[in-house]
């Protein structure tokens, strides 16, 4: 499923737009990664996109004005995964991963087997299915994350947005996040559009980034035409030095003072 | 076979065997509150005339007590314990709240302002009208308590219930102000005020009925969904579900069960609190199974208390409310100190 994003402005106080007319396109089975500094607007993209919040600009799904699509019908299409996902003490793995069915349940309706055979096949997939009767209070940084993953993919959209997949993990979990996500793309024709924070993982994985600064896009294109010395100086304000890796770019900061 | 928590759909489906457990307590307390009393009954007797129908060895006086004064008693005490239970597990859910109940948010006072204007400005009105005015006034109470706890700022448990003890303080100094101008309606109202189970016959049930019918379904129905909210709004919409249009039907359903509730029985307090939480701590934190179960159990923990009420200083009688809120306070304040974390 590609996503369209024309001209998109957002503000949650008027008058202080935290996006300004940014554009994008992520076709079918594509994979974007949305840089820039704290408070460039990443997540509010992302929410923007998801419908939850307020915007002028257009949004489309495979050519589809998302405005003009019910939200159930808009869940079935687009999966959001928060940066902190609410995880209710006492609900197990499994109860989780199924509320990722909701979309596609009538407004009063209840879970049938197809919806537990989607949940159990998110679950195998992030390879959860020994944590299935868990309660989440008790998981790892890592499991949490997988588990909200897994709640994405039982949503079984056609575009998954994920916002900081690594937030919080150490570089053992975080290589491992993104190499799970990776491995669905395998598995599933989804798209994806992911929010990282983490510089020297943005340039491996995704394949195509977009550097965001105070709510419009500056860079866009492949890791190596985005993350460069001059553009990280300019909107991260850190020295950095830049290596090539696996195909793509990893970027190392360089400390300044004397020793 | 799988051994520990239930990880297919059975982890989301109603726990049967649990709720078998609550009607059996139900029906156990429903025999208690009929056969005890200052004419004891016998237990085989009431069951055979309830269950046969009329042909038993019940003695004439006997199945009068049966039928015109303890089972109509038992049968208000379960609709309003259901129904505040009901309430108290669905405010809980629908505003993320541990603390949350229909006494605690300031809805019962709401209630109570709503059937008190009624009783004291127009003497002559309706008692079917009671329940209308009181969902007025409570529906009016909890939109006041949400919105100030909100204002307060934001995601504190403890907020939503400061909010809620102002907002009750306001609505009962309202009432007493009513009641100081109407004095004459005084003696009535206050023996509404302490909450009151004793009834003329089946007439308050008449009146009940609908309610908890329109509301137990209602909410039941919504239980699912109680389920998505506890992941919080944002993720709730992402989900295709708006939270707003749900936490709208089931602020609701639940106010106009408590305003039912109030209405022919007073202020009865914490029932709402004590009877949801402790069923929790049995069947776990789903309200897939809370809402129903907690609907039961509040049913047969009203019939009990009433049982208490009524034989504790027998031959006088305690207000109920005493008796809910002799047991409900100190579990107030065992709640209150296992949410400490939400204080914050």
């Amino acid at each position: 499923m590609s996503v369209v994003v024309e001209n998109l402005t957002a503000a949650y106080r008027p008058g202080r737009p935290v996006l300004r007319e940014v554009g994008l396109q992520v076709d079918t089975g594509e994979w974007l990664g949305l840089l820039g500094p704290n408070g460039a607007g990443k997540s509010t993209l992302l929410k923007a996109i998801a419908g939850l919040v307020s915007h002028n600009g257009a949004v489309a799904f495979d050519g589809v004005d998302s405005a003009s699509l019910p939200a159930r019908v808009r869940a079935r299409m687009v999966a959001f995964v928060p940066q902190e996902p609410t995880m209710p003490p006492g609900m197990t793995v499994t109860e989780y991963v199924l509320l990722g069915r909701t979309p596609h349940l009538s407004y009063l309706g209840s879970e049938t087997p197809r919806d537990l055979a989607a949940a159990r096949s998110a679950l195998e997939l992030l390879d959860l299915r020994g944590l299935a009767g868990r309660d989440v209070a008790g998981l790892s940084g890592g499991e949490r994350r997988r588990t909200a993953l897994a709640r994405g993919l039982a949503q079984e959209a056609g575009i998954l947005l994920l916002d900081e997949p690594t937030g919080a993990l150490d570089i053992g979990q975080g290589q491992n996040a993104l190499e799970m996500i990776g491995s669905v793309r395998r598995e599933r024709p989804v798209t994806m559009i992911t929010a990282m924070h983490d510089l020297a993982l943005a340039g491996q994985f995704p394949d195509r980034l977009l550097l965001l600064a105070d709510g419009r896009t500056v860079a866009e294109g492949p890791a190596s035409a985005v993350l460069t010395v001059d553009y990280i100086r300019d909107f991260y304000q850190a020295a950095v030095e830049i290596v090539e890796v696996n195909g793509g770019v990893a970027v190392v900061p360089l400390r300044q003072g004397t020793r | 076979m799988t051994t520990g928590p239930p990880s297919g759909l059975e982890a989301v489906r109603l726990r049967w065997g649990w709720m078998g457990a609550a009607l059996g307590l139900l029906a156990a307390s429903a025999l208690a509150g009929i056969v005890i009393g200052p004419a004891g009954l016998d237990p085989r007797q009431v069951i055979g005339e309830l269950v046969g129908g009329g042909q038993t060895s019940l003695s004439e006086t006997h199945r009068a007590i049966l039928w015109e004064i303890r089972l109509p008693r038992v049968v208000l005490g379960g609709l309003v314990g259901g129904l505040l239970s009901l309430a108290g597990a669905s405010y809980q859910g629908i505003f993320r709240n541990p603390l949350a109940d229909p006494y605690l948010l300031g809805v019962a006072a709401g209630g109570g302002l709503g059937a008190t204007a009624v009783i004291a400005l127009i003497p002559s009105a309706d008692p079917r009208l009671l329940p209308l005015a009181a969902f007025a006034g409570a529906l009016a109470a909890v939109v006041l308590t949400y919105a100030v706890g909100r204002s307060m700022g934001g995601r504190s448990a403890v907020s939503l219930i400061l909010a809620g003890v102002a907002v009750a303080a306001f609505f009962t100094a309202l009432q007493t102000f009513l009641l100081q101008r109407n004095a004459d309606t005084i003696r009535q109202v206050y023996s509404w005020i302490l909450g009151q189970l004793s009834t003329t016959g089946w007439g308050e049930v008449a009146i009940l009925v609908p309610y908890a019918a329109v509301c137990g379904t209602a909410l039941v129905l919504h239980r699912r969904l109680l389920d998505v909210m506890s992941v919080g709004d944002e993720e709730a919409d992402s989900l295709g579900v708006s939270s707003a249009r749900v936490r709208g039907a089931v602020v609701v359903f639940a106010t106009l069960a408590t305003a039912a509730a109030v209405s022919v029985s007073g202020l009865i307090a914490f029932v709402g609190l004590v009877v949801p939480h402790t069923v929790r701590l049995v069947v776990g934190v789903s309200y897939r199974s809370l809402v129903p179960i907690s609907a039961v159990t509040g049913a047969a923990f009203l019939i009990l208390a009433d049982l208490a009420a009524r034989t504790a200083a027998s031959p006088a009688e305690l207000p109920i409310g005493v008796v809910t809120a002799f047991i409900g306070a100190p579990f107030f304040m065992a709640v209150l100190r296992t949410t400490r974390r939400y204080v914050a």
